[in-house]
C-alpha cells in the first residue's frame, strides 16, 4: 500500500466572511504534509458534509467568528452521522467562548482551538487524534 | 536641498562617531534580536538622521495643513474648531436593542452613528432564509423592512445626526431605507448626512461579504455616487475602506496601496460610465483606515495616504477642486491586534492605536471594546472605549497642535518609504488592468494570504510578541462578563417580517422589484427605484433576488 496522507477539510459554515484563520490554517495544514481543501466562505452545513463525504476527508475543520458555531458546527456533524460518515473526525475554531465548550463535544465535535492556540499545536493534535477513515 | 551644507556635513561626521560607539557597546553586549522591524515587517534603523530626508523638498513634499500635497492634514485649522467624531460602530440584535444603545451612546457624548449590521443583512438575506440559519441578530442588527429601519433611527434627528452604514452589497436597499425614513420624518434628502460603506472591491479582496460578480458590483456604486452628487449632497456614498484588508493580515503598505488603487477603480467608472466631472463628485469619496498596533508605522501610513491620494486626484484625473483632493477618513482601531487573553490589557492597545489615528489626523474615529474578541460590546466596555477617546481629545493635549510630529527625521523618512512602496503595488495593479483584473487573478489575495501567514509564523516562533499569547502568559483569568444574544431575537424578528409581508399591497411591491429588474436590464439607475420598493416594504432579500437574477451571483475561490 503506498502512503497516503491524511486528508483534511478546512471549512467556513453561515455568512461569516472572517476567513483569516481558515486560510492560515489551510496554509499551515499543507506546509505539514496534509493533503487541504479548502471551502471558501459560506458554505451551508449540507454542503459541508456533502464535500466532506465525496473528497473522502479523514477531518473537518470548521471554522466560525460569527457566533453562529453553537448552531453550525453541530449540525456538520449530525449530517456526517445521518449519512454514515461519522469516522469523519469534526473539529472546530473561532470566537468561542468557554461555555460553549461542553455543548459542542457533546454534540460530537473532538476539539475546538481558540485565538492563541499555536498552528504547531493545532497540527500535533491532528497527528495524535485524526487516523484515515477505514 | 532640505539640510544646508553645514548640517548635512556635521550629521555625517556625527553619524559615523556614533556608528561606531554602536559598534563598541554591541561588542560587550549584542541586542534583544537581530532584526527590528515593523509589525508589517518593514526594517526600522537604529537612527534617523537629516541624511535619510535630505532629498524632500519642504513646500513640494510637506507643506502646510489644507494645501497640497495635504500630508499635514485637509483643515487649515486642525481639531481647534471641531474634534474628529467620536463614532462608535453598534448593532446588535434587533432594531430596537439597536436604538436603545445609540441612545445611550449620544448621552454619553459621542457625536455620530455607526451601524453594525447582522450577517443576513450584510449578504442580501432576510431572517427567515435557510441560510441565516443561528445568525440574526448575532453580529450586528436584524433589518428586513423599513419598518426595522425607521424603529432603528426613532428619536434620532436625522438632520443633525450624520450616521454611517457599514453596508455593502444591499448598500442600495439599506440607503434607500435611510432615504425614505427621512422622507417620511419630514427631512428633505439635502439635510441628511452620513456614510455608506458601498465598497464592494475590498469585499473581494479581503471582508468576503459579497453578492454579485465584481463588475456589476462596481457598476452599483456608481449608481449611488451619481444618485448622491444629485440628491443627496452631504452624503458618502463610499468609504473606500483599508480596515478589512488590514484584518485579513495584510501590511500597512498593502492596506494602503490596495485601499487607494480601488479608490482609482471607482472614479474610473463614475467617470466611465457615468460621464461625470470628477470634481463633482469626488468630493465625496471618503476612507476608512484600520489603526494598528504599531505606533510610528501607522501615523505614517495616515499622512502617506493623504498625499498619494492629493498627488492620484491632481495629476492622473486633473481635478481642479482642492476637496477633490482630500483624502477624509475614518479610523478604526485594530480588532486582530486584540487578544481574548487578559482581555483588560486591550484597553492600553485601544489607547495607543486611536493616539496613532489622532495624530495622522483622522476625521473620524472608532475605539474597539475590551471585550470585542470575545463577544458583542458591553455597555461598559463601549463605555470605556468612548472615554479613550475623550480623555484624549480634552486631557492629552495632543489635538492642541496639527500633525506635531512632521518633520521628525524618522516620520517623514517613513512617510515617503511607504509612499514609495504603494506606488509600486499601485503601478503592479495598473498593469494588470485595474484592479477588478488583479482581483479576478487572486493577486491582492494571495499577497495578503502570504502576509498574514508570515504574521502569524512570526507569533508562533516568538519573533513578533503578543503580551498574554506568547509572551507573559498568565493562568490567571480575567473575569468579564460576555453578552450574548438569545436565540429568541431570531424568532421574534421572523413574526415580524411576515406580519410586514401579510399586511404589505403585494402587488404595489411585485412592481416596484420589476422597476428594478428594468433599471439593472437597462443599465439605469436603480436607486430611485429602490426607495420606491422599499416604501412598498418590499424586503432588503426580495431587491437583492433582483441583482442575483439579472447580474448573477459570485462565489468564494476558496484561495489561500
Amino acid at each position: 500500500m503506498s502512503e497516503r496522507k491524511i486528508r483534511i477539510m478546512v471549512a467556513k459554515p453561515g455568512l461569516d466572511g472572517h476567513d483569516r484563520g481558515a486560510r492560515i490554517l489551510a496554509r499551515c495544514f499543507r506546509d505539514a504534509g496534509f493533503e487541504v481543501i479548502y471551502t471558501g466562505c459560506h458554505q451551508t452545513p449540507e454542503q459541508i458534509a456533502a464535500t466532506a463525504i465525496q473528497e473522502d476527508v479523514d477531518l473537518v475543520g470548521l471554522s466560525c467568528l460569527s457566533g453562529a458555531h453553537r448552531v453550525l458546527f453541530p449540525r456538520v456533524v449530525q449530517i456526517l452521522r445521518e449519512k454514515n460518515a461519522s469516522d469523519i473526525t469534526v473539529i472546530g475554531g473561532g470566537i468561542i467562548p468557554d461555555q460553549d465548550f461542553q455543548m459542542l463535544y457533546d454534540a460530537g465535535l473532538k476539539a475546538i482551538f481558540t485565538p492563541g492556540a499555536s498552528l504547531d499545536s493545532i497540527v500535533d493534535w491532528v497527528r495524535t487524534n485524526v487516523h484515515f477513515r477505514d | 536641498m532640505y539640510f544646508s551644507d553645514e548640517t548635512q556635513k556635521a550629521s555625517q561626521q556625527l553619524s559615523k562617531k556614533w556608528q561606531d560607539e554602536v559598534q563598541k557597546s554591541l561588542k560587550n553586549n549584542p541586542d534583544q534580536k537581530d532584526r527590528f522591524s515593523t509589525v508589517s515587517d518593514l526594517d526600522i534603523k537604529r537612527l534617523y538622521t537629516p541624511e535619510d530626508i535630505k532629498d524632500m523638498n519642504f513646500a513640494r513634499d510637506i507643506g502646510t495643513p489644507g494645501e497640497f500635497p495635504y500630508l499635514r492634514g485637509n483643515q487649515v485649522t486642525g481639531y481647534r474648531q471641531k474634534h474628529w467624531t467620536f463614532r462608535m460602530f453598534s448593532g446588535m440584535g434587533s432594531a430596537r436593542d439597536t436604538n436603545l444603545r445609540w441612545h445611550m451612546l449620544l448621552r454619553e457624548g459621542q457625536t455620530g452613528l455607526s451601524t453594525a449590521f447582522d450577517f443576513p443583512t450584510l449578504m442580501g438575506y432576510d431572517s427567515d432564509s435557510p441560510k441565516a440559519l443561528g445568525e440574526v441578530g448575532k453580529c450586528g442588527v436584524a433589518i428586513d423592512t423599513l419598518e426595522d429601519f425607521l424603529a432603528l433611527i426613532d428619536g434620532i434627528p436625522m438632520d443633525q445626526v450624520t450616521t454611517s452604514m457599514t453596508i455593502n452589497p444591499p448598500a442600495t436597499v439599506l440607503w434607500a431605507m435611510y432615504c425614505a425614513a427621512a422622507e417620511i420624518k419630514g427631512v428633505p434628502l439635502n439635510r441628511i448626512g452620513g456614510t455608506i460603506q458601498n465598497d464592494m472591491l475590498k469585499e473581494f479582496i479581503a471582508q468576503k461579504t459579497f453578492m454579485c460578480p465584481p463588475e456589476p458590483s462596481v457598476k452599483l456604486i456608481s449608481d449611488t455616487i451619481e444618485f448622491g452628487t444629485k440628491y443627496v449632497p452631504r452624503w458618502n456614498t463610499v468609504s473606500i475602506s483599508g480596515y478589512h484588508i488590514r484584518e485579513a493580515g495584510s501590511t500597512a503598505v498593502q492596506e494602503l496601496a490596495f485601499t487607494l488603487r480601488d479608490g482609482i477603480e471607482y472614479v474610473e467608472d463614475v467617470i466611465r460610465r457615468k460621464k461625470m466631472n470628477v470634481d463633482d463628485f469626488a468630493p465625496r469619496l471618503s476612507f476608512f483606515f484600520n489603526s494598528h498596533i504599531d505606533f510610528f508605522e501607522e501615523i505614517c501610513k495616515l499622512r502617506a495616504a493623504r498625499r498619494i491620494w492629493a498627488k492620484v486626484m491632481r495629476d492622473r484625473f486633473g481635478a481642479k477642486n482642492p476637496r477633490s483632493m482630500w483624502m477624509r477618513f475614518h479610523t478604526q482601531t485594530a480588532g486582530c491586534s486584540l487578544t481574548a487573553q487578559q482581555p483588560y490589557n486591550n484597553i492600553v492597545r485601544t489607547t495607543v492605536e486611536a493616539l496613532a489615528a489622532v495624530l495622522g489626523q483622522t476625521q473620524s474615529l472608532h475605539t474597539n471594546s475590551l471585550d470585542e474578541v470575545l463577544c458583542l460590546p458591553s455597555e461598559q466596555a463601549v463605555e470605556i472605549a468612548l472615554r479613550t477617546q475623550q480623555i484624549l481629545a480634552e486631557e492629552t493635549g495632543v489635538a492642541n497642535t496639527i500633525d506635531p510630529l512632521a518633520g521628525s527625521y524618522f516620520i517623514e523618512s517613513l512617510t515617503n518609504e511607504m509612499e514609495e512602496k504603494a506606488w509600486e503595488y499601485i503601478e503592479k495593479i495598473d498593469a494588470m488592468g485595474g484592479m477588478v483584473a488583479a482581483i479576478e487573478r487572486g493577486f491582492p489575495q494571495m499577497e495578503i494570504a502570504e502576509a498574514a501567514y508570515r504574521f502569524q509564523r512570526q507569533i508562533d516562533a516568538r519573533e513578533k510578541i503578543m503580551v498574554g499569547v506568547n509572551k507573559y502568559i498568565t493562568n490567571a483569568q480575567h473575569e468579564i462578563p460576555l453578552v450574548e444574544i438569545d436565540e429568541q431575537v431570531g424568532e421574534e424578528q421572523i413574526k415580524r417580517l411576515r406580519e410586514v409581508r401579510r399586511k404589505r399591497d403585494n402587488h404595489a411591491v411585485k412592481k416596484s422589484l420589476d422597476d428594478i429588474r428594468t433599471a439593472c436590464k437597462t443599465a439605469a439607475n436603480v436607486m430611485p427605484f429602490c426607495i420606491e420598493a422599499v416604501k412598498n416594504l418590499a424586503t432588503q432579500q426580495e431587491v437583492c433576488d433582483v441583482y442575483r437574477e439579472v447580474y448573477g451571483e459570485y462565489r468564494d475561490p476558496g484561495l489561500y
